[in-house]
């Protein structure tokens, strides 16, 4: 039975419903940052997000692998901080796995697992290290779980939602290790992590909207 | 928030607008990749130097743009590194035949952009490319559990003492090895009276009540290590001096190189009264100080406070120290 295959008109979907949720999210998550950071990241977040959007007016069509490179590509270049080469590290893996072929559920949780393993090589990050690390992984362990027991995708990814916002909330007791909130030791401890919580906004407008 | 900004999102922007305008003949601001770099770059035999980070810091890193010290330096967004296509615009426009050291403060953000750009520049433009990670602050531990100690005052120091090494003519190996003897013999400490305002944001950073200060600030407004009652100068300079003098011994006889760096909302009469107090306190300690500097060159938009960094000196550090410079912020000897 041919599943729902993700095509490059599904991924604009999800990007342009990511950068309207961070758009209406911007100023709680730089709150959340101003707890343990720097107080940037919504507003960055905010400006990678417009250059990938503007990326996506100006070049329309393509395959799906095109799409997350030139994604990835918009985010290093214009968000800087950590978040940046994070984020924009994420959709290049993503984009080198997804090759030129659509993307059925098998080959999406391939695709999302290989930019996880990106962003932690980049931050040589783990889980528990109260960073956006902690939301992805579970989200792509859940992912990959419900692929694999035959689920349809769209299930799969609302699973995916879940575990990634059951792991943002888990940040927040965590003592940080990596990243400026790491300088603040025991400090950092009682509040949720800000990459986390975006990578929670990812994962459930991947839910939203790739599945038809 | 009262500050001098049309809209917020341009602040960057247009003030390195104002910034060229204000030094035509000294620095060429490149608008569109956002790199400043001296007048006169590149040069040709001598090692090029690129530092870059967030804005907010000024006049770190663009006022230590010229010869004796940067070649070209990379503005981020306010407090926000900037991103790996400036550091190559940067590099390869520097790049006199000699290589190009990158001079990174150690922050996440920072390290993982210079990153990018250093195997950027291997694979697209063959420029041989050292970087050197700053990492002086004592108010963190560093250990496996953090992301190491952050790059602070000491940056000053390694731009002026490895600028002046690559204008000597050394080769990039000599000038990064000078570099990381200068970073590894540096340790600051700061303390913050008020938060900062990012433009961004709009409202403080961090709400520090009137009687309270925070002491282990870093340069971006983030929290510090703890939070205590305000108190008389002296025992502020206290709280600063001795966790340094703890983390490395500065007795030997070369003496130590002192910076007392305001924080960008202290005016320079507090500074010299903390100067004051800190000299003594090293007296006391049996440190010999062979060179001070005084004022705000690290700061941190508004904030008031102020930072201590101590360099363990020598005879060779101290006569690239004292080597001409001609920077906007900076400059002497020439």
């Amino acid at each position: 039975m041919p599943d729902t295959t993700i095509d490059a008109d599904a991924l604009g979907r999800w990007l342009r419903a990511f950068a309207a949720a961070i758009a209406e999210q911007k100023d709680a998550l730089t709150a959340l940052d101003a707890e343990i950071g720097d107080a940037d990241h919504g507003a960055n977040m905010d400006r990678g997000m417009q250059a990938v959007v503007a990326e996506l007016d100006g070049a329309a069509g393509g395959d799906p692998a095109a799409v997350l490179k030139r994604t990835g590509m918009a985010l290093v270049r214009s968000v800087g901080g950590a978040s940046g080469p994070l984020y924009g590290t994420l959709f290049l893996r993503m984009a080198t796995a997804a090759g030129s072929a659509g993307l059925g559920p098998a080959g999406f949780s391939a695709c999302l697992r290989a930019g996880l393993d990106g962003v932690a090589a980049r931050g040589k990050a783990e889980p528990g290290d109260k960073t956006m690390i902690d939301a992805l992984s579970p989200a792509v362990a859940a992912l990959a779980e419900a692929v694999a027991a035959g689920r349809p995708l769209a299930e799969a990814l609302r699973d995916a939602a879940v575990a990634a916002e059951r792991g943002r909330d888990a940040t927040t007791p965590m003592v940080a290790r990596k990243g400026r909130a790491s300088y603040l030791g025991e400090r950092s401890a009682g509040h949720q992590d800000p990459g986390a919580t975006s990578a929670a906004l990812l994962i459930a407008t991947a839910a939203d909207t790739l599945a038809g | 928030m009262k500050k001098l900004v049309n809209n917020p999102a341009d602040v960057v922007a247009e003030a390195l607008v104002g910034l060229a305008r204000a030094h035509p003949g000294r620095l060429r601001v490149d608008h569109v990749n956002r790199v400043v770099q001296r007048a006169d770059a590149p040069v040709r035999g001598k090692v090029g130097i690129v530092s870059g980070g967030g804005t907010g810091h000024e006049p770190l890193h663009s006022g230590f743009v010229g010869p004796g010290m940067l070649d070209a330096a990379c503005p981020g967004e306010v407090f926000t590194s900037p991103v790996p296509d400036q550091m190559l615009a940067a590099t390869t426009a520097v790049d006199g035949g000699a290589g190009v050291l990158h001079v990174v403060k150690n922050y996440t953000g920072d390290v993982m952009n210079f990153d990018m750009a250093a195997e950027m520049a291997a694979a697209e433009s063959g420029v041989p490319v050292e970087s050197v990670v700053v990492d002086d602050d004592v108010a963190v531990q560093d250990s496996l559990y953090t992301a190491g100690r952050r790059g602070v005052g000491a940056t000053l120091f390694v731009e002026k003492i490895a600028g002046a090494a690559a204008e000597q003519g050394r080769d990039l190996a000599g000038v990064a090895g000078i570099a990381r003897r200068v970073d590894a013999g540096s340790r600051s400490m700061g303390m913050a009276l008020t938060s900062c305002t990012v433009p961004a944001k709009g409202s403080p950073t961090f709400d520090l009540p009137d009687d309270e200060i925070e002491v282990g600030i870093g340069i971006h407004g983030e929290p510090g290590r703890r939070r205590v009652p305000i108190a008389p100068a002296g025992e502020i300079a206290e709280m600063l001096v001795e966790p340094v003098l703890s983390d490395l011994d500065f007795t030997g006889s070369g003496g130590v190189l002192v910076l007392v760096n305001g924080m960008g909302g202290t005016p320079l009469l507090e500074l010299y009264l903390m100067y004051g107090e800190i000299a003594a306190l090293l007296d006391k300690a049996g440190v010999s100080v062979a060179r001070s500097l005084v004022g705000s060159y690290v700061t941190s938009l508004d904030m008031a406070g102020c930072s201590l960094t101590l360099l363990r000196a020598d005879d060779e550090l101290l006569s690239l120290w004292d080597a001409p410079v001609s920077t906007t912020a900076l400059r002497w000897g020439m």
